[in-house]
């Protein structure tokens, strides 16, 4: 035993009631859905939180009309600065029942208490504070005097982030005039939900938000309703495609979000422990399930050696297990295929020839769980080289020359984001003019803030959000129909 | 989880000296070839290590990790005082408060050291008397280090020959900052030698004054320049400069003392002093040694706090734990 062991700091879950059953969010309303119902579980645990509805292709049709309406008839005629006040309600609603959200969110996604707490929740309301600022201002943002909203926005959202990504997409939905009906995955609906009870707080006009559950095939029927006129979609790149080809030839707008495989690259005069800790925060955050990790590591040859001993140093003081717990670093893997499948895919890493490390830190006996893992001598043609992962997994490859680099970190079909660690700033300048990829931090890694700018070239998707560009999304193109 | 305390009066001699010349990489230690290893050291983020740091200091440590953590901050105090108008009688009642912290609670662990201005180590000594509580002096000119270099030196002397058993040495930050980093390194091992001239050598601390270091990078050399020289800990600094220790340049100077094990194998201590005034922040700074340096470094011989009113609070806390309620500051002795 170590001479300072923590004791458990669990953070109390009384803070949030969560309902045996939930229906689905139409015109303001919980309603009942038609498509049966499915369980969501704590990752960490196992334990069925609670039944939710699925919506079926019927009450997709009651969600996308009462949003129609809503837009018609309240939410677009509505002056900007009216909009802003009830986003600024929101904002602060969010703000006051932080705990409780951040309490939900890591009960039902298995992320560790310390990141919903810090990250999450914090910065969702801050997309809402910061759109917000900009409903009584889009005649100033560059779109024309007088832009116009596209109408309904069909809004399919993933699991890593649930709370964090249903903010990216309704905060600037709403205040360029939009009516929304979001989706959030199957396996994370929670939040989602405690949301709706917010907005009903907020006293938000009814079907300006509509939120359904389910799982592929109501978010494919959403996709293809024919009353919808924008699709948001944040998740993996092979369900991209699928919305795109639903999508194509209809006038329907779309902005995807998709996977990624960035390249974080240490240069030898980096400031190598600021470099560890955002290797650290770039690939086990979250549990490696974000997709702009940092999963593929490029490291000048003169320090490889020297980073990934470090590296692999500062993963033994990480904390694994239950994700209630204050001091958890990491938590629980979202689901059991996500296990699985980070499992098939560093079982391909080994196979291939890839030498594997993962952290001898005890995993709980229940639950879904995987360890810090790394993986030293990969090359480029390596698969856990080219997949993406989505786990805490971290791939090491070397390169000699900032060109070398500059190759290695392009040669991918992803390009979301990129990482580069040096201390010489003409250096950070260049390469980040020379990376193919959406989002390029410099000496700091896996930051969020709503008036940065977020999206990716090729595989990762089309369409920016955040900032003043993801306005852009949700306005039609030219100012004016 | 009992803390162990170890006389570190009775502690082994000190290390052996470093061979700098065998880590610099260069025959003769000349002023350009210090500068070069100094300057080759790798870089410090500030932005990043603050948010380390901040962190580190968000670890929540309850019940049992904190009473553990609090038994050993006790240990790890150097009780200090440091003022132009301490007497006799001060001392004899801040070494009567280290050998009973906490009155009619045996169990309550005892400070390291005492600390005190050198010309007051006899007083000191005699009060302790065959009790495991060392004496440290403050000397080379303290706080400013600004007298002449047969001054400081004569100064450490008669710490040395009063009997204390650490010495605490201020750096020439002058010459430091202007790059002159031979005389600074000079002055250290002048100042160790004296150390090291009795049959019991006193443990030298080498105080980096670190608030007017003005950059990390800046933290990062002194130390390693301190830690060739042959300090055997690297203190942050006075308590007569703000800002004194804070969480960021403890981490820093935690990674030094780290990369300076792997480097030499010799482990040095560290010692943030002055500022660190409650046991919550005190906590955060365990949290920092067990995951930045590790837990070979939970242990007074190689961290200490140099503090004056920390104690105070610790043992309202350690109260606390024992009782389940917080009693008033008259439940402890002022000095």
């Amino acid at each position: 035993m170590s001479k300072f062991e923590y004791a458990p700091a669990p953070e109390s879950r009384a803070v949030v009631d969560i309902a045996s059953s939930y229906g689905l969010f139409i015109n303001g309303e919980f309603t009942d859905g038609a498509g049966g119902a499915m369980k969501t579980v704590n990752p960490a645990t196992e334990e069925v939180l609670a039944d939710v509805a699925v919506a079926d292709e019927a009450d997709v049709d009651r969600a996308v009309a009462a949003a129609r309406r809503a837009q018609e008839k309240v939410w677009g005629p509505m002056p900007g600065a009216e909009r802003a006040k009830y986003l600024f309600r929101i904002a602060r609603l969010l703000a006051e029942r932080a705990r409780e959200f951040a309490v939900l969110e890591t009960l039902d996604n298995g992320k560790p208490i310390r990141e919903s707490r810090d990250v999450d929740v914090p910065t969702a309301a801050a997309h809402f504070f910061y759109y917000a600022g900009w409903a009584d201002k889009l005649g100033y943002a560059g779109y024309g005097a007088d832009p116009r909203p596209h109408g309904v926005a069909a809004q399919v959202i993933p699991w890593n982030f649930p709370l964090l990504m249903l903010a990216w997409k309704i905060a600037p939905a709403l205040a360029t005039g939009n009516t929304v009906v979001l989706k959030p995955a199957e396996t994370t609906p929670l939040t989602a939900l405690l949301f709706a009870d917010l907005l009903r707080q907020a006293e938000l006009p009814p079907g300006v938000v509509n939120i359904i559950t389910g799982a592929g095939p109501t978010g494919s029927a959403l996709v293809r309703h024919a009353g919808v006129d924008k699709v948001a979609f944040t998740g993996s790149t092979a369900v991209g495609r699928l919305i795109a080809k639903q999508i194509a030839g209809t006038r329907k707008h779309a902005t995807l979000e998709l996977g990624g495989k960035a390249a974080n690259i240490v240069f030898e005069d980096a400031a190598i422990d600021q470099a560890i800790e955002g290797i650290v925060n770039g690939i086990y955050f979250n549990q490696g399930q974000v997709c702009c990790a940092g999963s593929r590591l490029l490291v000048q040859e003169s320090v490889a050696e020297e980073v990934t001993e470090r590296l692999k140093r500062r993963l033994s003081t990480l904390r694994v297990g239950d994700p209630m717990d204050k001091n958890t670093d990491v938590g629980a893997i979202n689901s059991a295929a996500q296990l699985e499948r980070i499992t098939a895919l560093t079982q391909v890493g080994e196979d291939e020839g890839a030498t594997r490390w993962t952290s001898d830190c005890p995993l709980p006996e229940t639950g879904y769980w995987f360890a810090p893992t790394v993986f030293t001598n990969v090359s480029s043609a390596h698969r856990i080289a080219r997949e993406e992962i989505f786990g805490p997994v971290l791939s090491v490859l070397t390169f000699r020359t900032p060109a070398e680099a500059i190759a290695k970190a392009n040669n991918i079909p992803y390009g979301l984001s990129a990482g580069i660690w040096t201390e010489k700033g003409s250096r950070i300048l260049a390469m980040a003019d020379a990376m193919r990829a959406g989002v390029v931090w410099a000496n700091t890694f896996n930051r969020f803030d709503p008036t940065s700018p977020f999206g990716g070239y090729q595989e990762s998707g089309y369409g920016r959000e955040g900032g003043r560009h993801g306005l852009a999304s949700y306005l039609v193109e030219g100012g004016a129909r | 989880m009992a803390v162990t305390t170890t006389h570190p009066a009775t502690r082994s001699a000190s290390q052996v000296n470093t061979d700098a010349s065998a880590v610099v990489g260069s025959a003769q230690l000349s002023n350009t070839a210090l500068r070069t290893f100094l300057h080759g050291l790798p870089g410090t983020d500030a932005v990043g290590l603050e948010g380390r740091a901040a962190q580190l200091g968000s670890r929540s440590i309850k019940t049992t990790a904190k009473a553990w953590g609090l038994d050993t901050i006790i240990s790890m105090i150097d009780l200090t005082t440091l003022e132009g108008a301490d007497t006799p009688g001060k001392v004899r009642s801040l070494v009567a408060k280290a050998l009973t912290p906490q009155p009619g609670d045996p169990s309550c662990p005892r400070p390291a050291a005492v600390c005190v201005y050198g010309d007051l180590v006899p007083v000191a000594k005699e009060a302790i008397g065959a009790a495991p509580v060392a004496v440290a002096a403050v000397a080379t000119g303290f706080p400013a280090g600004r007298a002449g270099k047969a001054a400081r030196l004569a100064d450490t002397g008669d710490a040395v020959e009063a009997g204390a058993d650490e010495i605490d040495m201020v750096i020439d930050r002058g010459a430091f900052l202007a790059g002159d980093y031979r005389k600074v390194y000079d002055d250290i091992v002048a100042v160790r030698e004296i150390c090291q001239s009795r049959t019991t050598p006193a443990h030298l601390k080498v105080i980096l004054e670190t608030g007017e270091l003005a950059t990390y990078d800046n933290v990062r050399r002194a130390s390693w320049l301190a830690m060739l020289a042959g300090a055997d800990f690297i203190k942050t600094s006075t308590g007569k400069v703000s800002p004194a220790a804070t969480l960021p340049v403890t981490v820093l100077m935690l990674e030094a003392v780290r990369d300076f094990l792997a480097a030499t194998g010799v482990q040095i201590g560290v010692k943030p002093a002055g500022g660190i005034r409650s046991a919550k922040d005190a906590l955060k700074y365990l949290v920092a040694v067990n995951e930045v340096a590790g837990e070979a470094w939970l242990d007074p011989e190689f961290f200490r706090f140099g503090a004056s009113s920390l104690l105070n609070d610790v043992l309202l806390q350690r109260i606390k734990l024992s009782t389940g309620h917080y009693s008033g500051s008259d439940y402890v002795t002022i000095d």
